[in-house]
């Protein structure tokens, strides 16, 4: 097939208006430019984003990803190693972010003595980034900017 | 270099101040906008896009487009909680890659089945489409002719596809990909129980006291209601957690009875259950005598290959697969009695005083339990025995459809049930649980469809492995794929899939958001408009119907499946389509077109725009000219309503956070079967299986027989495949969020570090895993979230890259036409490259 030389598919897909554009097979976005029956080479083993730095939330309700590694953290019905840190009562000494209030709440908003079991399993919300570069753009917009750019616009 | 906290605040001076937007102070400086109406977002309900247990979430929108998703604190189901893919909802529609405009495959301006994809316009591509279905039909009849839908459409989108294809092309090839998914389920339920979907509801979770999970990795597949179970486990110590998987996962973090058993042998452990509540005189007698039956199911059916497969060749019941005979519970006694702990510990490889502990929890007349399952069970050559089998338990000590007491199927897709299963988008189904090949359902139908009778054909069409084959055999000429993604799905894909795609006799469309690997293989791309870009309704696992408004438009040029399906059938004609006999019985029907029959039918428009909700958009309304939405789904729900499949009033859905049909007299349905809980069960019987002519659920003799393939000298391990916690499915929407993306980017080869070192593999390092149907490229995972035994390794799908479709197998359930992914033969080899 055909392969239209220097642009990505993401590239094309953008410039589809314009007349006379074409793709072949290679529009798979996730493929990376590869036909489907065949097979490239697996990319190199990515490793997590260890760096303790807080990443910005895209909204605030949104479950912050974890920035460090968690390799070896038991999480399991004897023993929760996150809340060695993350507790309430560890933060003084850890310094790290307490869990937030909501984790206090059962089911039915109330806030009980500690963590909820319902919130036990931390991996379910939080997860770690590896240093791997997305496939594609994605181009979801802060809300902050959204105003801002309306403001621009009048 | 790291800024301390004491260095920001020093390097920022000027710090934040309340005020109005665009106050300009210093460069560096942030004001807090509070004029509200800047900071107010408009929030909306809308179910989660992602699996069976149907979250609700709450979806706050700003100028046109999703700013925030989070979990709905009004809603039973999560009570404010989501997963991490639910708390990154608000990103899946922004993929920079989204489809604009379709694309046909042409050469110099003309449509070629080898051309580039070219932009055309939506008449061109539908008239296309049009030519291609009327020549396939024209040349081969209607069953030249095929969709491939999803338990990932809306309600109205499958119950429109499906009465297009039976009502309107009078073609039973329509088939959903909840056939790889839910198929097994759906035939356990008819089997045993003669009705559809759960007893129970997820109120089963808090008050049980055992929770026995059946090949299923609730933590990662159903997360939120693994929030649930974890709670009730650990704030109730006395509650009992037995994990049952071929490989450890994260379910077994808080397993009190964990078990590894080897590949297909479950079989043998639902029976050594069976044996030994009966052996320890445990049988609920009471229950058993007014409510249960005993059938001996046909043996040796087969693996659901191509006839001409030496498998199926063999198989002495590969034809009547589904056949069985009634037994006396003496006779049912008997044939379980050679499932002994010793037999089901020395096949399965569970130590026996594990698998009492488990036979226990059934047993004990003390403790209540509910069983989950999932893929484990359902993509299983077996699978609608194993659904048999764990319902033979639970009705041998009575535990069932009372509060705790539940055998539970949970569903992979967010409408398998509402949409697949109740609306019927398979193949020899209709709604409500009625079936192509009964006369009498035909009749209701045609008659709900105001069409005349004998359009719907009486044979069943191609189930979902089938359609692949069929297209690879040249019988499919004109094939529309929506709302998934089967090149990266279906098994065998070399063989059979691609092949078949890409013959030259065929047209495939495939309607997508985004280029997937199944857009690529097609030769007509449907920009597609999705999730809340539309109104919409899906159906979770516990019966629950749930509805969510237009939030934002669709990019321009792109259109919801619902569009598409109604906008095509304007492109027919009945005289195109419906035979001669048919027409000339019934002349009033001659030179209408699909679109008049079948959606301007008093039914479908009898509901004026002005019902649409003026806070909201309604694309497919406005273009149509009525309330599209509301008018299918009335006219579907009398399918169900008075015959235990109530729904309530299209109004209601839109206020309420769901409702568990069957709803009666405005009251939804928690526990059905069972007296004072469930309004069809009769005063006086207690219990009553309705679904079968006299009130009794079945009890099936059925045994342990071995896997369609095995890991033998050459292929000397079993793959499993599965998804995993952060991507949804073949990952076309997950992938294109950059936090899930990032949490999980390629798929890897988890393996047991004894079976790395026997291959002097390390861990991260490139390998070819390989069966006889092809290979894909990976790499070593040794101590990732999934801790294979040796013998086994666990390769996950979402992965475009790795299409691991390429080396499974598309040996299937001979009763369900569903595929088992969980297992086949390969091996994994070292490509040489670091």
């Amino acid at each position: 097939m055909r392969k239209i030389a220097g642009l990505t598919a993401v590239a094309l897909i953008t410039l589809s208006g314009l007349a006379g554009t074409v793709f072949s097979e290679e529009l798979i976005t996730l493929r990376g430019g590869s036909v489907i029956s065949e097979e490239t080479n697996a990319p190199a083993m990515p490793k997590v984003e260890n760096t303790d730095q807080r990443r910005v939330r895209n909204y605030p309700e949104q479950p912050p990803t974890i920035p460090h590694h968690i390799r070896g953290y038991e999480v399991s019905k004897n023993a929760n190693k996150c809340l060695s840190c993350h507790a309430r009562t560890r933060t003084g000494e850890s310094q790290a972010p307490m869990v937030s209030v909501t984790h206090f709440m059962d089911r039915e908003n109330q806030v009980l003595a500690t963590v909820s079991p319902r919130r036990y399993f931390c991996t379910q919300c939080h997860v770690i980034q590896l240093d791997s570069k997305p496939l594609v753009e994605n181009t979801f917009m802060d809300v902050e900017d959204i105003f801002k750019n309306g403001k621009a616009k009048q | 270099m790291k800024l301390t906290r004491r260095d920001y605040i020093k390097a920022n001076a000027v710090a934040v101040a309340a005020g109005v937007a665009g106050i300009q102070g210093e460069a560096n400086a942030s004001n807090l906008v509070t004029d509200s109406d800047e900071t107010n977002l408009k929030w909306s309900k809308a179910a989660c896009r992602f699996c069976g247990t149907g979250c609700s979430v709450m979806v706050g929108t700003k100028e046109g487009k999703v700013v925030a998703t989070h979990g709905d604190v009004k809603a039973e189901v999560n009570r404010g909680l989501n997963c991490v893919k639910g708390y990154f909802l608000s990103k899946i529609m922004y993929g920079k890659d989204r489809l604009t405009t379709p694309l046909l495959r042409m050469t110099d301006g003309k449509y070629d089945k080898n051309g580039e994809f070219t932009p055309v316009s939506w008449d061109m591509a539908l008239d296309t489409m049009a030519e291609k279905f009327k020549a396939a039909i024209k040349k081969n009849g209607p069953t030249s002719i095929g969709m491939f839908g999803s338990g990932q459409w809306t309600v109205w989108e499958g119950y429109a596809a499906s009465k297009l294809m039976k009502a309107g092309f009078g073609s039973n090839n329509i088939d959903p990909n909840a056939r790889h998914c839910m198929a097994s389920a759906v035939g356990g339920f008819m089997r045993t129980f003669g009705i559809d979907e759960p007893m129970g509801c997820y109120d089963d979770i808090e008050a049980t006291d055992a929770f026995v999970l059946w090949g299923s990795n609730m933590a990662e597949m159903h997360p939120i209601l693994w929030t649930r179970l974890t709670d009730r486990r650990l704030s109730a110590p006395d509650t009992k957690v037995a994990v049952l998987s071929t490989y450890q996962h994260r379910c077994f973090d808080l397993a009190d009875i964990p078990m590894i058993f080897s590949p297909q042998t479950d079989l043998a452990i639902l029976n050594f259950i069976a044996n030994y509540i009966i052996q320890n005189d445990k049988v609920n007698k009471d229950f058993v005598s007014k409510h249960v039956n005993f059938r001996r199911g046909n043996d040796d059916i087969g693996y659901g290959l191509r006839p001409e497969h030496p498998l199926q060749k063999k198989a002495k019941n590969a034809d009547k697969a589904g056949g069985s005979k009634p037994m006396s519970f003496d006779e049912y006694k008997a044939f379980v009695s050679d499932y002994t702990v010793e037999m089901a510990s020395e096949l399965s490889g569970v130590p026996e005083n594990r698998l009492i502990e488990l036979a226990e929890l059934y047993a004990d007349p003390k403790r209540k339990v509910v069983s989950f399952w999932t893929m484990g069970f359902n993509q299983h050559t077996r699978g609608v025995w194993a659904n048999n089998l764990i319902y033979n338990i639970h009705l041998l000590v009575g535990k069932i459809s009372t509060p705790g007491n539940s055998p539970f199927s949970l569903t992979g897709q967010p409408s398998a049930c509402g949409t697949a299963r109740e609306v019927g988008t398979f193949s020899h189904r209709l709604p409500a649980d009625l079936v192509v090949k009964n006369p009498k359902h035909r009749a209701i139908a045609e008659k709900i469809w105001k069409i005349p009778s004998g359009v719907i054909p009486p044979k069943p069409g191609y189930h979902a492995v089938q359609h692949n084959r069929m297209l690879k055999d040249g019988k499919i000429n004109a094939y529309w794929v929506q709302c998934n993604n089967n090149v990266q799905a279906a098994p065998n894909m070399n063989e059979e899939t691609l092949p078949g795609y890409r013959n030259p006799e065929a047209f495939i469309v495939v309607s997508d958001p985004y280029p997937t690997v199944t857009a690529g293989a097609a030769d007509l791309i449907l920009p597609t408009a999705m999730w809340v870009e539309k109104e919409g309704a899906y159906g979770n696992a516990e019966r629950r119907t749930q509805f969510w408004q237009q939030l934002v438009d669709a990019p321009d040029g792109a259109k919801s499946d619902l569009w598409q399906l109604v906008e095509f059938s304007k492109r027919f004609t009945t005289d195109e389509v419906w035979s001669k006999e048919v027409l000339d019985a019934n002349p009033e029907f001659k030179g209408k077109t699909l679109y008049e029959v079948l959606y301007k039918n008093g039914n479908v428009d009898k509901f004026p725009l002005s019902e649409t909700n003026k806070d909201y958009a309604n694309d497919e309304a406005n273009h149509f000219g009525f309330y599209l939405q509301k008018g299918l789904f009335e006219e579907y729900a009398t399918f169900g309503r008075g015959h235990a499949h109530d729904l309530a009033p299209f109004d209601v859905y839109h206020k309420e956070r769901g409702l568990r049909w069957p709803v009666v007299d405005g009251k939804e349905t928690k526990w059905r079967f069972r007296e004072g809980s469930d309004p069809y069960v009769k005063k006086g019987t207690g219990f009553e299986f309705y679904g079968k002519p006299d009130g009794r659920a079945v009890i099936f003799a059925l045994p342990y027989e071995p896997a369609a393939e095995s890991p033998d000298e050459e292929y000397d391990m079993w793959l499993s495949t599965g998804r995993v916690l952060e991507h949804w499915h073949s990952g076309s929407m997950t992938q294109r969020v950059p936090e899930l993306y990032k949490a999980f980017p390629d798929a890897v080869v988890f393996m047991h570090p004894t079976d790395a070192k026997k291959r002097n593999l390390r861990r991260g390092q490139e390998v070819k895993v390989i069966s006889r149907r092809g290979e894909i490229i990976s790499r070593v995972e040794t101590r990732g979230r999934n801790k294979p035994p040796v013998g086994l390794i666990f390769v996950p799908w979402f992965d475009a890259s790795q299409l691991i479709n390429k080396v499974t197998l598309d040996a299937t359930d001979p009763i369900s036409k569903q595929t088992d992914y969980k297992k086949c033969a390969v091996k994994v080899v070292a490509t040489g490259r670091v």
